[in-house]
């Protein structure tokens, strides 16, 4: 129930009105609600990630669903799949085009860890080549451990100082 | 198995062509000499009642340990009469070199390029021999036997 506002006092203007908290905070709730992604779908886990991203799941709950396809716009990188040494380039250029702040998923075993992929062609983990902030796990994840992920995620973007100027 | 009609016209038209065949699941292989593919190639494809117009696959395997090593092999397709026939071609070089299909298939350009990139099969007479799947720089080639199994190359980020 949204409790009633109380008849405005003249003399005491902010009463029931405002709320204090710190600077840090609220832009933190503001950047965790408001995720742009940039989906950079490789492999077979492309598969679950579309199902998270649409109705069934649906992402957009958590406010981190909004893709763009312009790594300058976005605010979360998603490696989803499996990543070869010669893509390995293509990635980094990517993350560096990306606007701070700027977080990293490594969605799936192979972006994690190199998946079940320990061969010449394979990049052994994302996180060889930049920095990653959440690894979900699963070969390929369940939606409901992407969203746990997801979850994981904003908290961790809430916790954290924020970086403004 | 009876010998197939592609059979008997190599073998009427080269003679020294075939070295040993089998068959199974009523496909047949044939080993050729290596001299022999683009000869008989041309053959295959354009023979009126032979027509193989369809060029599946061309790949390698590396028997290490064996004499001959490698092994080419060629698979064809007749999509008018849907026969399948596949050529295999055995050499003990440490590069074995072979003529181009390019001549006959487009295709061909491709597949040689994928047998050399991860083989190191030469194809004589492609008009581009170079890498498709692995980036330049790359040394060796990692489907053969005595590619180290751990050996990383990769382009950026740390060396294993
Ligand atoms: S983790 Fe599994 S499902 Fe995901 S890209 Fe790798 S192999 Fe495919």
């Amino acid at each position: 129930m949204i409790p009633s506002r109380s008849p405005f006092d003249p003399q005491n203007p902010l009463e029931g009105r405002v709320i204090t908290t710190p600077f840090d905070k609220v832009l933190g709730w503001a950047r965790k609600y408001s995720l742009f992604v940039y989906p950079f779908v490789t492999a077979c886990c492309g598969m679950e990630y579309m199902s998270v991203s649409s109705a069934h799941y649906d992402l957009d709950r958590f406010g981190a669903a909004f893709p763009r396809f312009s790594p300058r716009q976005s605010d979360v990188l998603w490696v989803v799949g499996t990543v070869s040494h010669k893509l390995a380039p293509l990635v980094r250029r990517v993350y560096d085009q990306m606007t701070d702040p700027k977080w990293v998923i490594a969605f799936g075993a192979c972006a994690s860890c190199g998946g079940p992929y320990d061969n010449y062609a394979t990049m052994q983990g994302i996180d060889t080549v930049l920095p990653v902030d959440i690894y979900i796990a699963g070969c390929p994840p369940r939606p409901e451990a992407v969203l746990d992920g997801v979850v994981k995620l904003q908290k961790m973007i809430q916790e954290s100082k924020q970086v403004w100027k | 198995m009876e010998k197939s009609l592609a059979h008997r016209k190599i073998e009427e038209k080269f003679p020294q062509a075939v070295l040993d065949s089998h068959a199974q699941h009523g496909d047949e292989t044939l080993i050729l000499r290596k001299e022999a593919i683009l000869d008989v190639a041309r053959l295959l494809k354009e023979d009126s009642e032979l027509q193989f117009n369809f060029l599946m696959d061309i790949t390698a395997v590396d028997y290490l340990g064996r004499q001959p090593r490698f092994e080419i092999v060629y698979h064809f397709m007749s999509l008018p009469f849907n026969r399948r026939l596949r050529i295999k071609l055995q050499s003990d070089d440490l590069y074995p070199t072979v003529k181009s299909l390019t001549p006959l298939w487009k295709t061909a350009n491709w597949l040689e390029r994928e047998c050399f990139d991860l083989y190191g099969i030469r194809f004589e007479g492609h008009p581009n021999l170079t890498r498709i799947m692995l980036y330049e720089g790359f040394e060796g080639h990692p489907l053969r036997k005595d590619y180290p199994k751990t050996k990383r190359q990769p382009l950026i980020g740390p060396q294993n």
